[in-house]
Order: C-alpha cells, then sequence, then structure tokens
C-alpha cells in the first residue's frame, strides 16, 4: 500500500471519497474549521450543503439514506453542535438507518478540562448510536472512519458517531486507507440454521391462516422481490408495519393493510384469529403489538430476523431464523408449498369493505364541509399514481398519509416510526430530494411540526430542492388534541395554536406558497404545486378536530380496534 | 417471575467506554448492579466483566443479548449461582490494641480463615476471601472492637461446566466468518 502525507482533515475528507460519499449536510464551527477548509478544495467531488440548523442536518442525513439506501453523512462542531444532533441519532437508532455523524472536538490536551465548547461526545452519544469513537490521534483518522461504515452499513444498520479532535484534524500522517471488512467482535450476519428454516417452513405449510408482517428489515436487506416470491407462492396475506410501507405495492392483491394503532382494522382484528403471525423484520414495537398479553392469541410465531436481540423480546417465537432476510426467504422458497387461501384472504376482503364503509369513505370522499387530511392525500395520489415519494412528519398527517398514500415503489415512505420524531419531516424530505433529484417529493406535516425545524426552508431555497411541501393545517397538535378528545374529556390543555402566516414565512425564505381552504379548490392548488419548478408550500386548511381512525387505543389489544 | 441473582460474564475487546456502555444497558431497564468486576481475561486483549444483578431470567436473557450486540463485546452469558465457582476479598482495619488487648480477633481470624496482612502500632490489616456472607459474618463479629474499615471486592467468578465458551466461541467466529466471506 503505498502512503503520503497529508493532514488529518484532508484524511477525513479522502476517507469520505473512498467509502462513495458526494454528500454532506453539515454546520461549521471552531472545533471542525480544519475539514471544513479542505472541503473547500474537494467542492467538486463532496457537495457540503449548508443547513440551518444541526438537527437538520442529520434528519436529512436520514431521510437521504432512507431513499437511497447510501449512508447518510453530517458534520458537526463541538458543544452545541454535536448535541443538536443528539434526536437524529435516537432517531436513526430505533429506526435502523444507516447514518454517520462526524463532530469536530477540542484539542486532545483539553479534553476533560470544560474547555470552550467542549462536551462529552462519547458520553451522550453512546445510548443513542449503535458505535461511536473519539479519535484523539491523527494516524486513527482512516481506520476510525473505515471501521464506522463497515458497522453502520451491515447487519442491523443504525447510526455512528465520529469525534475528532482538533490537533488531530491538523496533525499529519502517512495516509492509506483500507475498507474496513471485518471487526472481531462482531457479527453481523449471523450463519443461517437451515433446520429452522426447515421448521418455520413447515409451520407455514401446515397454517391455515397465516399472517405475514412486513417490518423495514425487508427493505434494507433489499428482499422485496424475494418476500413477494415467498408470500406469493404460500399464498400469505401480507400486512406492514409503519416502517415495512411500501416493500409491498398498495396495489399488490395479496397487500392487507397497515398494523398498528392507526392501522387498518383487517389486519389487527386478525391478528388475533390467524394461527401462526410470520414476522419479516420487525420488531413488534407496542405500537403494532397493543397490549402485548392479548396480541395474537391463536397464532404461533415465526420470526425472520437479522438481530438476534429482537427475538423473543417483546413476543416469543415458535421459531426464529437469525440471518439476513434475503438469504431466508431463498432458503425457505423451495421448501414452501404453493397454496391459495382465498377464503382467509376473503375475510380480509370483507374487513376492509367494513372498514372502507365506516372509516375510509369519509376520509376520501368526505361530503361534511371541512377538508379532511385523507382527502388531500387522494389528491396527491391520483396526481402522482404512487411514482412519489411521501415524507411525513409525527402527528395525525403522518397516519392518515401511511394509511392512503399509494406505494408503488420501495424506499418511498420515509418517517419517524420509532421514536416518532416532530420536526423530522421538513428536512428529511429536503435529504431525500437530495438524494434523488429527479423524484417528486411529497412531505406532508403537520402545523405544529413544521414549526420545530421550519428554518430548513432557507436550505431548499438556497439549493433549489423541489419538495412539494403540502401542510395540513388543523391549528392544533392535532394528534394529542385527539387523546385529549378522547381520553381527557376533550381539555384542551395546550393544543390550540395560533399559527403565523405560513405562506408569508415561505416566502420570506424564497419558497413559492399558497392556501387553500375550498374542496373546490383543492384540485387546482395540487395541480399548481406540482407544476412549479421549485421547492413550493401549500397549506391547506382543514378541518380543526378531526380524528383519525381506526384506533387501537394505547394498552388495549388490537382486538378493541375503534372505528369511531 | 421470580427474581434471582445472576451472575453475567462478559469478554470484550479492552476499548474506551465500554464499561459505559455496558452500565447503560442496566441503567435503562432500571437494574441495580449488585457487584462488577473488571480485569484483564486469560487471552491477551480481552477483558473481562463479571457483574453481579438480581432480576428474573427472562429479564437477563434479554440482558445479555442487548450486551453482546454491543459492537465490541465478543462474547456475553449470563450463569446461575450453583453454575460457577466465585469468590470476593474483603480487607479490615481493626485497632491494633484490639488486637492485643485480648486473644479473641486472633480466634476471629482462625475460625474464619482469614489472614493478617500488616501489624503496625495503630492498625492491623485482615483480609478474608470468601462469599458475602463470609465476610460479612467476620465484619459482624469483629464489630466491637470498633473495624475502622471495611471493604468488599467485586465477585470473580469462573464457571463449572467443561466447555470453554470464549474459546469455542473464538473458534467458531473464525469459521463462521470464512464461511460468510466464501458465499
Ligand atoms: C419533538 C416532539 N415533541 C412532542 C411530540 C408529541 N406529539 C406527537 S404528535 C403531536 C402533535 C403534532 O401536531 P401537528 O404537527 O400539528 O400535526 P397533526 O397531528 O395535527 O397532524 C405531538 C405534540 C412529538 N412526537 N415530538
Amino acid at each position: 500500500m503505498s502512503t503520503k502525507k497529508i493532514s488529518g482533515s484532508e484524511a477525513v475528507v479522502l476517507s469520505l471519497l473512498e467509502e462513495g460519499v458526494d454528500t454532506i449536510f453539515g454546520y461549521p464551527g471552531g472545533a471542525i474549521m480544519p475539514v471544513y477548509d479542505l472541503l473547500y478544495d474537494y467542492q467538486d467531488k463532496i457537495k457540503h450543503i449548508l443547513v440551518r440548523h444541526e438537527q437538520g442536518a442529520v434528519h436529512a442525513a436520514q431521510g437521504y439514506s432512507r431513499v437511497s439506501g447510501n449512508v447518510g453523512v453530517c458534520m458537526v462542531t463541538s458543544g452545541p453542535g454535536a448535541t443538536n444532533v443528539t434526536t437524529g441519532l435516537a432517531d436513526a437508532m430505533l429506526d435502523s438507518t444507516p447514518i454517520i455523524c462526524i463532530s469536530g472536538q477540542v484539542h486532545a490536551p483539553l479534553l476533560g478540562t470544560d474547555a470552550f465548547q467542549e462536551t462529552d461526545v462519547m458520553g451522550f452519544s453512546m445510548p443513542l448510536t449503535k458505535w461511536n469513537i473519539q479519535v484523539t490521534k491523527v494516524e486513527d483518522i482512516p481506520g476510525a472512519i473505515a471501521k464506522a461504515f463497515y458497522i453502520a452499513t451491515t447487519g442491523r444498520p443504525g447510526p455512528v458517531m465520529i469525534d475528532i479532535t482538533k490537533d488531530a484534524q491538523f496533525n499529519e500522517l502517512d495516509y492509506a486507507y483500507e475498507k474496513c471488512k471485518d471487526v472481531r467482535s462482531y457479527v453481523p450476519r449471523p450463519i443461517l440454521k437451515m433446520d429452522y428454516v426447515e421448521k418455520a417452513a413447515e409451520l407455514i405449510n401446515k397454517a391455515k391462516k397465516p399472517l405475514a408482517l412486513v417490518g423495514q428489515g425487508v427493505i434494507l436487506s433489499g428482499a422485496e422481490k424475494e418476500m413477494l416470491a415467498f408470500i406469493e407462492k404460500a399464498g400469505i396475506p401480507a400486512a406492514w408495519t409503519l416502517l415495512g410501507a411500501s416493500a409491498i405495492p398498495t396495489e399488490h392483491p395479496l397487500n392487507v393493510g397497515m398494523l398498528g394503532m392507526h392501522g387498518n382494522y383487517g389486519p389487527n382484528i386478525k391478528t388475533n384469529e390467524s394461527d401462526l403471525l410470520i414476522a419479516l423484520g420487525m420488531r413488534f414495537d407496542d405500537r403494532v403489538t397493543g397490549k402485548v398479553d392479548t396480541y395474537g392469541t391463536m397464532a404461533k410465531v415465526v420470526h425472520f430476523e437479522i438481530d438476534p436481540a429482537e427475538v423473543n423480546k417483546n413476543v416469543q417465537s415458535e421459531v426464529a431464523v437469525i440471518a439476513d432476510i434475503k438469504e431466508t426467504f431463498e432458503a425457505i422458497l423451495p421448501l414452501i408449498e404453493k397454496q391459495e387461501r382465498e377464503e382467509w384472504l376473503n375475510q380480509f376482503k370483507n374487513a376492509y369493505q367494513y372498514e372502507y364503509e365506516k372509516v375510509i369513505k369519509d376520509d376520501l370522499h368526505p361530503e361534511k364541509e371541512g377538508l379532511t387530511m385523507g382527502e388531500v392525500v387522494r389528491m396527491v395520489n391520483e396526481k402522482m399514481d404512487g411514482e412519489a415519494i411521501c415524507i411525513t412528519d409525527v402527528g395525525q398527517h403522518q397516519m392518515v398519509a401511511s394509511r392512503y398514500f399509494k406505494f408503488k415503489n420501495t424506499r418511498s415512505l420515509v418517517t419517524s416510526g420509532g421514536l416518532g420524531t416532530m420536526g423530522f419531516g421538513l428536512p428529511a424530505a429536503f435529504g431525500a430530494q437530495t438524494a434523488l433529484p429527479d423524484k417528486p417529493v411529497v412531505l406532508f406535516v403537520g402545523d405544529g411540526g413544521i414549526q420545530m425545524t421550519i428554518q430548513e426552508l432557507g436550505t431548499m431555497a438556497q439549493n433549489n430542492a423541489k419538495v412539494k411541501i403540502v401542510l395540513l393545517n388543523n391549528n392544533f397538535l392535532g394528534m394529542v388534541r385527539q387523546w385529549q378528545d378522547l381520553f381527557f374529556d376533550k381539555r384542551y390543555s395546550s393544543t390550540e395554536l395560533i399559527n403565523p402566516d405560513f405562506i408569508t414565512i415561505a416566502k420570506g425564505f424564497g419558497v413559492e406558497g399558497n392556501t387553500v381552504d375550498t374542496r373546490d379548490n383543492l384540485e387546482s392548488s395540487i395541480d399548481k404545486m406540482f407544476k412549479h419548478d421549485g421547492p413550493y408550500l401549500l397549506e391547506v386548511k382543514v378541518e380543526k378536530e378531526g380524528n383519525v381512525f381506526p384506533m387501537v387505543p394505547a394498552g388495549a389489544s388490537v382486538s378493541d380496534i375503534r372505528l369511531d | 417471575m421470580e427474581e434471582k441473582e445472576f451472575t453475567i460474564i462478559t469478554f470484550s475487546e479492552n476499548s474506551i467506554g465500554l464499561l459505559n456502555r455496558l452500565t447503560i444497558i442496566f441503567t435503562r431497564r432500571h437494574l441495580n448492579i449488585e457487584s462488577l468486576t473488571v480485569s484483564e481475561s486469560a487471552l491477551h486483549g480481552i477483558f473481562k466483566f463479571t457483574i453481579v444483578v438480581k432480576s428474573t431470567q427472562s429479564n437477563i436473557e434479554k440482558v445479555v443479548k442487548q450486551i453482546e450486540k454491543v459492537v465490541d463485546v465478543l462474547k456475553a452469558f449470563y450463569l446461575c449461582e450453583d453454575e460457577i465457582i466465585y469468590q470476593e476479598v474483603a480487607l479490615y482495619k481493626v485497632p491494633t490494641e484490639a488486637v492485643t488487648q485480648s486473644n479473641e480477633i486472633e480466634m476471629l481470624v482462625r475460625k474464619h480463615n482469614a489472614r493478617i496482612l500488616e501489624i503496625t502500632p495503630d492498625y492491623t490489616a485482615i483480609e478474608k476471601t470468601g462469599h458475602k456472607d463470609e465476610t460479612q459474618q467476620l465484619f459482624d463479629d469483629m464489630k466491637k472492637f470498633k473495624v475502622m474499615q471495611f471493604t468488599r471486592s467485586g465477585r470473580v467468578a469462573i464457571t463449572k461446566a467443561r466447555r470453554e465458551r470464549l474459546s469455542e466461541y473464538l473458534h467458531k467466529l473464525d469459521t463462521e466468518k470464512l464461511m460468510v466471506k466464501e458465499d
């Protein structure tokens, strides 16, 4: 291996290039300035995007990664720069998103002295990351970056934080880069055990009422095709978790809808009639299971999962195949008997019909006065026909968008599932659009959440990211208000908002926009939004007190799903 | 499920902050660590953590999986009391006056299989190795002599089983990783 003498900062940049990075979301400051100085020289190879707040950088990196499958990279300074990424690290940790965050740190001799802008980055990022490292010696920089990429992307992916002291950035090293291929203590790809695959196949072949639960693991493994081959051969209805959305196209005949608290009626109610739940790269989050003791009461559980710690964590499985799920599908397919379970599938169709009459019809084709969130999503579907990428923030609009958005392609829903981070949407949409500049990216966001990271409109304008922002304004922190309505005697404690003029704000940032508050004008407003070449904010004034149904109340059984 | 005492043995790389990463796992579950010992294992460069906690079996199983998930951890497993041989060391500092006034302390040292480490005009240092109840008993027996200091170490433990899990694991790791690389 040939080496040459360069600065630590240059080693950072060259190492990132070796890993194929061409975009960094970040914000400069004292402790990371040496690297920023180098970025100036490498502008033709690495695009640095200046956000408006470090939280924006980390969520943008997440959005970038979620739609592209590549690592999202963000860069921040020490102290407040680093602490501002915590929410995004926690979010990426829960949603298994491979991102790398590089923070500058004070000079190594000053560590532990409460130096200016020193904070314990290792300490606070530890519980929020898959792995973290502090580099104090310049010669350790390439190795740390190589290891970071390896760990972030292999096995169950996750966020990695690299904290580099300023002296390490300044000092010189003999640079040579070698990709990391192995870490002794780390087994990212557990060996598939064929006897468990056989046991699983036996259960699946014998099952009368199997239900597949599609999680994000399928997407992360790139196993969408293999998953379809599996469920099609076995004739198994497939429901999906919030993060598993878009792994199976909306129109697929075996797609029976979303699981969980605001999921579809069928998959929730049938969970307790099924005799075999087949969990595919999902982790039985409490928002999916409701009360665990009354979950899957008639069912055995087969779990395909890469992370051994998820097996038997929340729900006990009969058989678990611990491996990369793509391999599992490939191994099991020949053992699966071809079956059609028409009668069982029809039960889901009936359940859907029931839900349609009770809930969906009025959501999508309302006759009442106020605009519903559902009809706005429907109208976007009519224009995009499943080709757009849907980004959401957190709240009622998130559930409505996930329920009703039409998915044709995988990786076309980006939402904060595990952490439920308000403020995620706007920067994540920006990151997604940066990864896929030619794809239509639609963000659904609430009037509460947009104000948490609204400054990133500036980033969108500066970079002409053509995100179409659909602000579903109900003048409330809607989801919290809904809970107050249902469970706290309508005592609307601190959930009503007096909002700014969003369009003026958008225009102030250089983003075009428009407000619509009538059904008659909805379609033309949406047309106008999609026609606009550039970022656009469409504020839709929706009914103030609409509730999202169905709903499995927190702590209730999936069987107790409410339709009103 | 019933709470019991478990000994969790963890082998890891010697990386900065690892102890922190491990304790976070316990803190998150509101588990109190009863005792903790860390030192280099028989294998050079590999560290051994011996952690004693009280909890339920199912909780401990989950905790151990979370520990194994930590990138720098090679192997973690838990053991019940009857599966290990373990000891703790206790040190006692008593006034030498109390030792010389009567032969009572000497008798206690004999009875408890303890030993005297150092005698100065002011104090006498005594050491006793054993289980917690045994070292506690000696302390209780000497209380009336005004013990000036008493300290007990964390647990050190070795397993009774034939199999040596770490070396087995390292061997398995080598072969499994080779298999992964081949395909
Ligand atoms: C950072 C953060 N703070 C608080 C919450 C709790 N929370 C969940 S949904 C919600 C209301 C969201 O309101 P809005 O953004 O207007 O969207 P809507 O529910 O009306 O669609 C709140 C406050 C959260 N998820 N994230």
